[in-house]
């Protein structure tokens, strides 16, 4: 699909199909995520933008009768090659998913554990690190006093921001955010959105939501999926204020879904 | 509106005498363990007056002159457990982890199954199978391989010197790994097992293989349950009578050689209660007895303590 000239594509997805043993949950996608920029994947539920997300980092590798076919091409790289390594692919590609996920460590260790799998820094650099990931995730603040105790005594929507930070201190290139607000209340729910407002300054960002006004508010672009396809794609403002499609239209003046 | 409220009355009377019930029967339990520690400790009276502590202490068991002690029998129960839970813990791990992130989806109930069907097999059938089968295979081929290669090292070498009879205290330990094995595995399989796949996710997500995200999310998910499992393998292993008395040997020696028979408090007991003449014969038996109940006990303890301790270290208060 069509997107401005002057933006630099990061991933290209190219007749992209999904199956769920023989069930088809993707069609022939076809899209372009803008590099630095937040792309939104709303629809109904089961429209395949969750699906369509954990192609991404191939998460669904996981599940033996779950396959993709097709391209996705990470800075022109194909990842749905079988000779992709996966675990360079998700250092590259990082998620945070539905609910908060902390790990059962302490919040320091929760921060350090995705970095030491690929780097082995010094106790000062990895303190640095901590540090910088949880800053950039708006929670040094709240946590700086007791990075030694556990993460799972954070409220929820601490939580989310440990796992937020846990992601980027792997310092990725694209973060998946899958419903990232939905368990959230909705003054932690507002303390992500301005938060993934400033992290697409360093990070490509694809956000799946339920909820259509989150994505029109954090996202530049916007793709609205049913049923597998992907029925419109492009600029959000374009997209909410004047959709191309009849089927868009219903869905977000919310006469459906 | 009569009706109703004596309706209401006869629920409470209902309900006064359900909780009075259950309250009657939860003090049931501790009335009856304090019972039985009080038995024993009546029972074995004779003996530790007799002996004193020198009793835990002393390898002496003499019947002829009625000269007791229990080092010999509590070493084996000891020694024949922990090499039980040193074999049966990483192995029950294996299984465990094979079996909920690595088998094949059609593999996952057989192999389940007929690991809960070896937790069911009566333990005299894996005392025959110890004896018979077991034990001259171990003499034949293990223990020899053992005493060449392992026998002349320095320190643990004495450990695995001897002649290789097939019966005795490794022998025991080994049949009583594969007998918590089962209880253990199906422990951590079903606590493995509940850990929420979206956690799991995040860790691959990050990019973690299957052994770190096991080691590092898993495992520290599901420690109360995995401990529990362990305590629950050492308990029976600890416990464990009749095949321990197949293959152990029953002998009161006190032998550096694992390869050596030697003897368990349980399989003492087995043996020797029937033909225990005299009071004091009889009263050490029962102090024995426990003793065994008191290594269980001191053994739980230890293990709330260390997840009481581990649970701090996380900073939590579990």
């Amino acid at each position: 699909m069509p997107i401005d000239k002057n933006i630099t594509p990061k991933l290209v997805v190219r007749d992209l199909n999904f199956f769920y043993d023989n069930y088809r949950a993707l069609k022939d996608i076809n899209l372009t995520i803008p590099e630095k920029m937040v792309t939104a994947f709303i629809g109904p539920s089961g429209c395949g933008k969750s699906t369509l997300l954990r192609a991404f980092n191939r998460m669904y590798q996981l599940y033996p009768k779950q396959r993709a076919t097709g391209e996705i091409l990470l800075d022109g790289e194909n990842i749905l090659d079988k000779k992709q390594d996966l675990n360079s692919l998700r250092a590259k590609i990082g998620m945070v998913f539905q609910k908060p996920t902390p790990f059962p460590m302490s919040i320091y260790d929760n921060i350090a554990f995705g970095v030491k799998l690929y780097q082995s820094l010094s106790r000062p650099d990895m303190d640095e690190r901590v540090e910088w990931a949880l800053k950039k995730a708006a929670l040094w603040n709240e946590v700086k006093d007791k990075l030694k105790q556990s993460g799972t005594g954070l409220s929820g929507g601490q939580q989310q921001r440990l796992c937020i930070a846990r992601a980027i201190a792997v310092k990725p290139q694209v973060l998946l955010l899958d419903e990232p607000t939905s368990a959230l209340d909705p003054i932690s729910t507002a303390h992500i959105e301005k938060l993934i407002d400033e992290l697409k300054e360093d990070f490509t960002i694809v956000i799946v939501t339920h909820n259509m006004q989150q994505a029109a508010r954090v996202s530049d672009y916007t793709a609205y999926m049913y049923l597998g396809d992907l029925i419109e794609f492009g600029d959000t403002s374009m997209v909410f204020t004047n959709p191309k499609r009849k089927e868009t239209e219903d869905y977000i003046t919310g006469r459906f879904g | 509106m009569f009706t109703h409220e004596a309706h209401l009355k006869r629920q409470a009377v209902l309900d006064l005498l359900f909780r009075s019930l259950t309250r009657v029967i939860a003090f049931g339990v501790l009335a009856l363990l304090a019972a039985i520690i009080v038995s024993l400790l009546v029972g074995s009276l004779p003996a530790i007056h007799a002996f004193g502590l020198g009793f835990l202490f002393s390898s002496d068991w003499d019947p002829v002159n009625d000269k007791f002690g229990a080092l010999i029998p509590i070493i084996g129960t000891l020694v024949t457990s922990g090499i039980a839970l040193l074999i049966a813990i990483p192995v029950s791990f294996g299984i465990a982890v094979f079996l909920t992130e690595l088998s094949p989806r059609i593999l996952r109930r057989p192999l389940g199954v007929a690991i809960e069907l070896l937790a069911g097999i009566p333990s005299i059938i894996y005392g025959m199978w110890g004896l018979f089968i077991f034990a001259p295979l171990f003499a034949d081929y293990f223990e020899p391989w053992i005493n060449k290669h392992w026998g002349s090292m320095p320190y643990i070498g004495q450990f695995f010197s001897g002649p290789p009879m097939g019966i005795g205290m490794l022998t025991a330990g080994v049949i009583l790994a594969i007998m918590v094995i089962p209880f253990i595995a199906s422990v951590m399989r079903d606590v493995f097992d509940v850990v929420p796949p979206l956690l799991k996710e995040s860790a691959y997500g990050l990019g973690a293989t299957t052994w770190e995200v096991v080691w590092n999310v898993v495992l520290p998910y599901t420690r109360i349950g995995v401990v529990g499992g362990i305590m629950l393998g050492l308990g029976r292993a600890l416990g464990e009578t009749m095949a321990v008395t197949f293959v152990i040997g029953n002998a009161h020696e006190l032998s550096k050689s694992l390869l050596m028979p030697g003897n368990s408090i349980s399989s003492a007991l087995a043996n020797e209660f029937t033909e225990a003449v005299g009071d004091l014969y009889t009263s050490s038996l029962i102090e024995l007895g426990l003793i065994l109940f008191f290594i269980t006990f001191i053994v739980l303890s230890l293990a709330r303590f260390m997840l009481f301790k581990l649970g701090k270290r996380e900073g939590q208060t579990a």
